[in-house]
């Protein structure tokens, strides 16, 4: 019998195929060990999956800094002493001077105090960022006093988007598909991160996290022709999903049960609690973020001091919040760390209207 | 030559190299010649046939290729173009890129080009392409004297790309029901598909389409191993062994008998077989049919034929908290 060589060409092109199929499934596939542990009823299949490995990386990533000594509250009121005190006033001085120490540290920590003052006058609002700050200050007050059922009372900080950062790592402006040509806009088809490079929908939050577009597709009863969402919604709804789970480092059946997604019968309890931060993060968006767009678009290049990113989208608009901005990969921001608590000064900030500033005035008028 | 030990292989190790090339049996008269001067190549030889070549082309299969080719093309340059003509984005994000169906809002209208009037001339092109290759399966198989199996089977397959892509949107009143032409986006519309009308999982037809799916690939792997661990007996012979079972095929028989207790016959493997294909797209485009038209969720359908168990909660039961009074939307 003639046994069949195989030529060096076909031998090259194995050896070549092998090494490609190799690299595929080590760039592909996660190193084990992958734990998993079950949340639902048994058979639903509702478990999660973490890998040890990753987790100490996620721990590590979610550090609380440590709390500065908590300051007199007595003494004189900040805004007897010092000017143009709108949101802090109901500090002490002491209280005061903490907060500001605390936000330095947990938004321009290499940029100081001057990355919103003017060191020659303390009280100005020259710089925009101070402008903004205000705005977040009674943003944050009203995320812990108006959204406990998201955020419970744990509450948030600064420090749960900002991390250290003069922008919030994980946001978002609105992408237009305003497509020419032959292919008209699709909204889809495109390799994203923020939706884990699916090919859904690219911009799910312009939609939901801002507008109020309806989330909900599936039908409530089984007959036909009552339920007028159609696939492609349902394709808008999926990116979002896809969003929260990739934001939170969870699977689908952490909220539901994945045999009948929208049944609030099946569903764990955490669905109820990312249904308020939906709406929350939309309050955020459409109240005290998206109104900022014209501060931002005059100082689109951002402060002197932290150039990058540019301060607006491709069409001018405020960087928004997602999911991501707060959790960063985490179920519960900062692992659950009580950090509001260490923080009562944030429960004193004053929601009253804000004085019109220069530099609000300049973004009103992004020309002048 | 002693073939027996070298036929004991997952791949195919023996390449037959008559002298001279087959050309294949006379053809009937009025018949256009097979065309291409046949060629042996290795690498197709450990595959299938080492012999490539001759091909008939016919006025069918020359249609059909021209068809499916304007509509590869029109895929691809509309990809090229969701890519401003960039040819390394193209090649970057091919698995994203898609030709979409028109938006719901056209119904079955004509829509302008750009916005699904090239899914409708492709999806047309593409339907073409394959009913003129189902006709040139269905002549082939008849000039050769064949029976017409391939073509029936191949029907069952375009059954439910048909239903996918013309019945269904047809009965729902809007080309956009149909699925777009691109590797991820037409993954990402089946599951979509499924979260809209309530978990397909539930739908039987669905569940029988899996039935045969599976079963085809089971029968399909028990068919083959047999046949293969029978090479040192003549087992390849299998249809010569069905009216004349010589060792080969009682010792097939006889191993799944013991292994099971009962057994398939050379000719009734390759029914069971045909059949399991066959079904599996069949099935699967009625269930297809249905969503949508009959049945809106398959979840909510299933629990009122008592058929999806419900099961026991670990956790307070929570009220959908839209239902509260003065909930935000």
């Amino acid at each position: 019998m003639r046994s069949l060589k195989i030529s060096w060409t076909a031998q090259a092109l194995i050896v070549l195929a092998s090494l490609l199929v190799l690299l595929i499934v080590v760039l592909t596939f996660e190193r084990p060990p992958i734990r998993s542990s079950q949340n639902g009823f048994r058979g639903t299949g509702m478990e999660q999956v973490q890998n040890p490995r990753t987790a100490r990386q996620v721990v590590a990533r979610n550090q609380v800094p440590a709390a500065p000594e908590a300051a007199d509250v007595d003494g004189d009121k900040s805004s007897t002493v010092f000017e143009n005190v709108q949101v802090l006033g109901d500090l002490s001085v002491a209280q005061f001077g903490r907060t500001m120490q605390a936000m330095t540290e947990w938004i321009a920590p290499q940029q100081g105090c001057n990355y919103c003052h003017n060191p020659e006058n303390m009280a100005s609002d020259e710089i925009y960022t101070k402008v903004v700050s205000r705005r977040m200050l009674q943003m944050t007050r009203t995320i812990n006093a108006d959204w406990s059922a998201h955020v419970q009372q744990t509450g948030v900080t600064c420090y749960t988007c900002h991390r250290g950062q003069p922008v919030p790592a994980a946001v978002w402006s609105t992408i237009t598909d305003n497509r020419s040509g032959m292919v008209g806009p699709t909204g889809q088809n495109r390799a994203t991160p923020a939706i884990n490079n699916s090919s859904l929908p690219f911009d799910p939050f312009t939609p939901f996290l801002l507008g109020d577009q309806p989330i909900r597709v599936q039908s409530t009863t089984w007959q036909p022709h009552q339920n007028p969402t159609d696939v492609r919604a349902t394709e808008w709804t999926y990116s979002l999903m896809v969003h929260m789970s990739q934001s939170l480092g969870v699977n689908c059946a952490f909220c539901h049960n994945s045999r009948a997604w929208g049944s609030w019968e099946q569903s764990p309890p955490q669905r109820l609690s990312a249904w308020h931060g939906i709406r929350m993060v939309r309050t955020i968006n459409s109240e005290y973020v998206q109104p900022l767009s014209p501060v931002f678009l005059a100082n689109r290049l951002g402060h002197p001091d932290a150039p990058n990113p540019l301060r607006v989208g491709p069409n001018g608009d405020a960087l928004k919040v997602n999911c991501a901005t707060c959790h960063q990969g985490v179920n519960r921001p900062l692992l659950g760390a009580p950090m509001l608590r260490d923080y009562p000064e944030l429960n004193l900030v004053s929601r009253n209207p804000l004085r019109t500033s220069e530099a609000a005035q300049a973004g009103a008028n992004p020309h002048n | 030559m002693t073939a027996f030990v070298t036929y004991q292989n997952i791949f195919t190790r023996i390449q037959v190299r008559p002298p001279v090339a087959y050309p294949g049996v006379e053809l009937p008269a009025g018949h256009p010649v097979r065309e291409g001067n046949p060629a042996f190549v290795s690498l197709f030889g450990f595959l299938g046939d080492a012999q490539v070549g001759p091909i008939y082309l016919g006025l069918l299969g020359i249609t059909s290729i021209i068809f499916g080719t304007l509509a590869f093309v029109i895929i691809g340059m509309n990809m090229l173009a969701s890519v401003q003509w960039d040819i390394i984005q193209f090649v970057r994000q091919l698995f994203w890129l898609a030709l979409e169906p028109p938006s719901a809002k056209y119904g079955l209208q004509f829509p302008p080009l750009r916005e699904g009037g090239w899914w409708i001339i492709a999806g047309f092109f593409l339907t073409i392409s394959i009913l003129l290759w189902w006709a040139r399966t269905y002549r082939r198989a008849r000039a050769l004297g064949m029976g017409t199996h391939v073509a029936w089977a191949f029907a069952a397959a375009i059954w439910l790309y048909l239903v996918l892509g013309f019945i269904r949107p047809l009965a729902m009143g809007s080309w956009s029901e149909a699925v777009p032409f691109g590797i991820f986006p037409h993954l990402d519309w089946t599951a979509a598909f499924s979260i809209r009308y309530g978990n397909l999982f539930y739908n039987p037809f669905h569940a029988l389409s899996i039935v045969f799916l599976y079963g085809s690939t089971l029968l399909f792997a028990m068919h083959g191993a047999t046949i293969l661990a029978l090479g040192r007996y003549g087992g390849e012979r299998e249809v010569e062994l069905i009216v004349d079972r010589g060792t080969a095929a009682e010792r097939g028989m006889l191993f799944w008998r013991w292994c099971m207790g009962f057994n398939a016959s050379f000719e009734s493997i390759h029914r069971w077989a045909w059949w399991f294909a066959v079904l599996c797209p069949l099935t699967g485009g009625i269930g297809i049919l249905l969503t949508g038209t009959v049945v809106d969720n398959w979840f909510l359908w299933a629990v009122e034929r008592n058929f999806a168990p419900a099961y026991p909660s670990l956790w307070a039961p929570i009220a959908d908290p839209a239902l509260v009074q003065g909930a935000p939307r």
